[in-house]
């Protein structure tokens, strides 16, 4: 009798599953990120202006000449248009796995990873911020000194909407530096 | 606690070192870099505060050469070293953004940017170019050492060979 009842614990012990609780912040935090890093690719993607000039007046007829705004004139441009994007697609990536995370477990090795590959993504993340940052301010401010003019007083829109990417961006850093630090905090064992 | 043996302290010293003297000779190149030039009737003369974004890579590499010099003299066993890796983290984000900004500003400067009518000015100052690009590759050695450094600090706090319990 007594051994059944041993026998009975020992079973009840061994069908409790081990899950760890799932971390609702780190997932919303991811989210947010993967929505402020795509917005802010989209944004700066489909940034476009065409404005017409006046050139030169021949008699009464003035000669217009149109031009384009295109966000793929600069390479900072491109770069942070690249960077955002990679950032949006690692943190798909990273939603995916917190999902669909606990069925396949690699020891310890997925929390490494996953530390690891959040903190490439931040770097990548600040770096297109920052040429795009002092790209979008040249352009707003001009250069006297190497006699560059500056664009944004013909080019309004197209230099709003780059502001509202570089926002977005900023705030996504923000996500990211959080998400990047609780994930290396949960490469601490528990004891 | 355990036991961190005398190569790997030195190895650690030695990283720390060599991305405190990278942070150092990218403010001191690009500090130093000034040429005056005559284009037709202008003198102009070329420095790194023309450009916010080159005062900001000065302004970075030289936060980050102060706390590189101030970490050198972490005892290896302190406390401080789980603060350590958030500012690890935190600086080489700045030393990134800053290296990429330049990197953008120094791009038009070189090849100019035909639609917004913007002409190159490196054929004007030469010397001052190669001075900038001398102090960019300063500040891209002490990004990638300073990524080597955030995973050492990292391996530093946490238990060490987390695949261990593989």
């Amino acid at each position: 009798m007594a051994s059944g009842n041993v026998e009975k614990l020992e079973l009840s012990f061994s069908a409790v599953p081990d899950k760890p609780k799932k971390d609702w912040v780190l997932l919303s935090l991811r989210v947010l990120a993967f929505l402020a890093t795509a917005s802010a690719t989209l944004v700066m993607a489909l940034n476009k202006q065409t404005k017409n000039f006046v050139v030169a007046t021949i008699g009464t007829t003035p000669i217009t000449v149109s031009i384009t705004a295109k966000f793929h004139h600069t390479p900072a441009f491109i770069f942070f248009v690249i960077a955002n994007g990679v950032a949006s697609l690692h943190n798909l990536v990273m939603i995916g796995v917190d999902i669909l995370g606990p069925r396949f477990d690699y020891k310890g090795l997925r929390f490494v990873l996953i530390a690891i590959l959040d903190m490439m993504n931040l770097v990548l993340a600040s770096a297109g911020d920052g040429a795009a940052t002092f790209m979008s301010e040249l352009g707003r401010n001009g250069n006297t000194h190497a006699r560059w003019d500056k664009i944004c007083d013909k080019f309004e829109s197209y230099c709003n909407r780059g502001g509202a990417a570089l926002i977005a961006s900023f705030i996504a850093i923000i996500l990211l530096l959080i998400t990047t630090v609780m994930s290396i905090s949960k490469l601490k064992p528990k004891n | 606690m355990e036991s961190i043996t005398k190569a790997r302290k030195i190895c650690h010293l030695l990283l720390r070192f060599l991305a405190f003297g990278a942070t150092l000779s990218a403010v001191i190149v690009m500090a130093t870099s000034h040429e005056k030039a005559s284009v037709l009737v202008f003198q102009f003369e070329a420095k790194y505060t023309n450009t916010p974004a080159f005062k900001y890579f000065v302004i970075g590499n030289s936060l980050v050469t102060v706390y590189g010099f101030l970490v050198l003299f972490l005892p290896p066993e302190s406390f401080l070293w789980r603060l350590a890796v958030a500012t690890d983290l935190v600086f080489t984000m700045l030393l990134v953004s800053s290296i990429s900004a330049a990197l953008a500003i120094a791009q038009v400067g070189k090849k100019g940017n035909s639609h917004a009518a913007w002409l190159p000015i490196c054929n004007s100052v030469p010397k001052f170019c190669n001075q900038v690009t001398g102090a960019l590759v300063a500040g891209a050695i002490a990004v990638i050492i300073y990524m080597i450094l955030l995973l050492n600090s990292i391996h530093r706090v946490l238990d060490p060979l987390i695949l261990r319990k593989c």
